[in-house]
């Protein structure tokens, strides 16, 4: 019998925004990277257009980390030692993004510069041809110190600056403003708290095109749930027209996975949890393609087992039927 | 789809002699399309009335139970197509595959294992709910011999498979008394399929490779008197799993399509590579399945699918929440600190399962936060000074110890001097933001 199958005629569209710059567009980025511009839900593209397909990102640091699982300071070994042979490896590894996250301290116990910062963010640059998001190490003052040293020594590269929070965006936004940068701006999984953030930056004159919206998720077992409905809820509000919702959305699975007791440790823990390794990635995989099925455009990972098998679902979910 | 009271008040009588209690039948038919009323209180409403009623109040997605000695695995009766419009309710049941083709032992041997696998996930036990035996020798001797030797080492419900009738027929003999799916039927074997089924009162497996051969099928094989049907739509890569089980759905919730009203049965280990079958499983979850065959037996990947169903399934109308209180972890003495956190039930298990393994004695206040996570409520206005004061007065905490000294989430760092007011005489030491920095903190600060 013939079928028909039910479709929605969205108003709305997610906008498009590009990551890094070129030498002709002002930048030094081998390539950029373009996301968003979805005109239905996640894959569904039968019933309308997914013009860009959601990207890879790989977290690394500006120094190797003390509190990251063993398993991810074995599987990138050496090249963790310094930002830019790191840089170097994500890329190898698969990535399209690079997400560096800057620490407090450095490695003999001091407190963090704004020229050290800048440093490490050049090394990157240096060392990979890749977009770069760059994350301050989360304390307000400090984070809007390092941005504003790292926007201005890097003008027209279209970095993507976080973390905008509400309590804290104003500096990290204007300084992105002056110097032809990009925006995260992170919400604790809520609908309208993003959508009020949102319009907190956009009212300071910056232009939508440039902010990345991260809903923050939960992990896997930790509240995934949560982060997994306000995804769906902002994205069908983007689709059915709330302009301040139709951001592409980022989410840091490789950070939330990473962090739950599952995958950072192997000892001590239950035998019915199985195999660490086999767990702990798992536990990224399924976190990040249950985050991907309710919206992201951007999965920020860490470990290479599971960029690699991402990867490999994302080129799959693109080959989706499409409208006739 | 429901039908509207208008829809409604066309099937009844339209007298209104006002028997049923309302005063008109179109009010009765406006609180019949709310739900509020049950149409047996109408005693003129006509059969064909009542046929056609019950037939629109029928769940949209038919509801399918496979039994076995005492164990249920129900998949269907679902309502939405996302999951904070309502809830979903059935859990996709998880089977396990095994082969017929496999030596006895090693069939004994996995199944018995899987059997016993239970996790602990926030004070539930998870396990996997059945078996499915697949024939790939093409031998009905051997198939039934793999069955009895599954049916030997658990209890639990199967899944037979075989596209040859008399191979099933062989496989149902070591199976009295029970409710087993039988995948399945297809375009040419179905009237054999469908026979068996009902001679064994098992649901029936349907499987086609495109909606509309499928609801063909269907629709000849509920002909014959079968409704427990399960809907095999054939894609197995992620992008034409994904489609055709929003498809089958949105047809379902959206349009009421009945011939493809039914459960969706997925297989991810037909990706071939146990990576990918985990995630195409996690897939099947949140986007539709209501029976997932997996052929990992390795609890690693067992254990965070049997979590992620537990997630996705939780009702977003209530939260899971503990019972807020002073919990003692490792039995604190007088001296030991005290920590706060909010009753979500994640939050707690998080704090306490850390705690815990760690082998530190502590105090673990638990605020009443509706429910929420740290970020959440401190967000919502639930977990600030006022409502830790009141946990810590109501539950008569100083009485407890010889230390007045509080350690607080590092989320809620802000939160330090006012509750220093609130609490005069009480030292406010922030902590981590993470659970998992619990223990260190604790060894190093405290």
């Amino acid at each position: 019998m013939p079928i028909e199958i039910p479709t929605d005629k969205w108003p709305g569209t997610v906008r498009t925004i590009t990551l890094g710059a070129t030498a002709a567009e002002g930048g030094t980025r081998a390539r950029t990277v373009t996301v968003g511009g979805e005109k239905t839900m996640p894959f569904m593209q039968f019933e309308g257009e997914i013009p860009n397909s959601p990207v890879v990102a790989i977290e690394i640091k500006d120094r190797r980390p003390e509190d990251w699982s063993p398993l991810l300071l074995q599987a990138w070994g050496e090249a963790a030692a310094d930002p830019a042979s790191w840089a170097k490896a994500a890329e190898a590894a698969g990535a399209e993004l690079i997400q560096l996250s800057l620490t407090l301290t450095d490695a003999a116990g001091q407190p963090i510069t704004p020229q050290g910062a800048v440093a490490s963010v050049k090394a990157v640059l240096q060392a990979t041809g890749l977009p770069l998001l760059v994350f301050g190490p989360g304390q307000a003052e400090l984070d809007n110190q390092l941005m504003v040293a790292i926007a201005e020594a890097t003008k027209g590269e279209r970095l993507a600056l976080g973390i905008c929070e509400d309590k804290n965006y104003r500096t990290i936004v204007a300084t992105a403003m002056a110097n032809g940068h990009l925006v995260t701006a992170r919400t604790p999984m809520d609908v309208n708290l993003a959508k009020q953030l949102n319009i907190l930056i956009s009212d300071m004159g910056f232009p939508m095109e440039r902010i990345l919206m991260d809903p923050t998720t939960g992990a896997l077992g930790y509240g995934i749930e949560y982060g997994f409905s306000a995804m769906e809820r902002l994205r069908l509000a983007a689709l059915q027209g709330d302009s301040m919702t139709q951001l592409p959305m980022i989410v840091t699975p490789g950070f939330e996975a990473w962090k739950a007791k599952e995958s950072k440790v192997g000892t001590g823990v239950p035998e019915a949890w199985g195999a660490w390794e086999e767990r702990a990635i798992h536990w990224e995989t399924l976190t990040t393609i249950t985050l991907l099925e309710s919206g992201a455009d951007i999965v920020v990972l860490r470990h290479p087992a599971s960029v690699k098998l991402v990867k490999s679902a994302i080129a799959d979910l693109m080959t989706a039927p499409q409208a006739a | 789809m429901a039908l509207s009271g208008i829809q409604i008040y066309k099937l009844l009588p339209q007298t209104n002699c006002k028997e049923c209690g309302f005063p008109t039948c179109l009010a009765f038919a406006m609180k019949l399309a709310a739900k509020q009323v049950e149409l047996s209180v109408c005693p003129y409403v006509t059969e064909a009335s009542k046929t056609q009623l019950a037939e629109s109040s029928a769940p949209p997605i038919h509801l399918v139970s496979l039994k076995s000695n005492g164990y249920e695995v129900k998949a269907g009766n679902e309502v939405v197509l996302f999951r904070h419009e309502k809830t979903y309710y059935n859990k996709p049941g998880l089977f396990v595959r095994v082969l017929d083709s496999e030596a006895p032992a090693a069939i004994q041997a996995k199944i018995a294992a899987l059997d016993a696998f239970k996790v602990n996930y926030v004070g539930i036990d998870l396990t996997v709910d059945g078996f499915a035996v697949a024939s790939v020798s093409g031998n009905a001797g051997v198939f039934a011999e793999a069955v009895k030797t599954v049916r030997q080492a658990s209890k639990r419900p199967l899944i037979l498979m075989s596209r040859d009738p008399q191979i099933m027929a062989a496989g149902l003999e070591a199976l009295k008394g029970e409710t087993p799916l039988l995948y399945g039927a297809d375009a040419d074997n179905w009237e054999a399929m469908a026979e068996l089924a009902k001679q064994h009162n098992a649901a029936l497996g349907v499987i086609a490779n495109s909606l509309e051969s499928l609801a063909d099928l269907t629709e000849k094989i509920k002909a014959k008197g079968l409704e427990d049907l399960v809907v095999d739509p054939g894609g197995r890569s992620f992008a034409q799993a994904l489609t055709l089980g929003t498809q089958i759905r949105r047809l379902s919730i959206k349009k009421n399509f009945r011939p493809l009203g039914f459960p969706v049965i997925s297989f991810p280990g037909d990706a071939g590579n146990p990576g990918l079958e985990a995630m195409l499983a996690a897939q099947s979850i949140a986007k539709y399945a209501g029976f997932i065959v997996v052929d990992t037996t390795s609890p690693a990947a067992l254990y965070p699918l049997l979590v992620l169903r537990q997630n996705v399934y939780t009702d977003p109308q209530k939260p899971i929440q503990v019972q807020p209180g002073v919990y003692e972890i490792n039995n604190p003495k007088p001296e030991d600190p005290v920590l706060v956190t909010t009753n979500f039930s994640i939050t707690y298990f998080s704090v306490a399962n850390e705690v815990e393994g760690s082998g530190l004695p502590a105090w673990l206040v638990v605020a009443d936060a509706e429910g929420m996570s740290v970020l959440t409520a401190w967000a919502a206005g639930k977990f600030d000074a006022e409502r830790i004061a009141k946990a810590i007065k109501g539950f008569n905490v100083a009485d407890k110890i010889s230390r007045k000294r509080i350690v607080i989430p590092g989320h809620v760092a802000v939160l330090s001097g006012e509750l220093e007011e609130e609490l005069p005489g009480w030292e406010i030491r922030v902590g981590p933001r993470e659970a998992v920095d619990l223990p260190a903190f604790m060894k190093q600060a405290l």
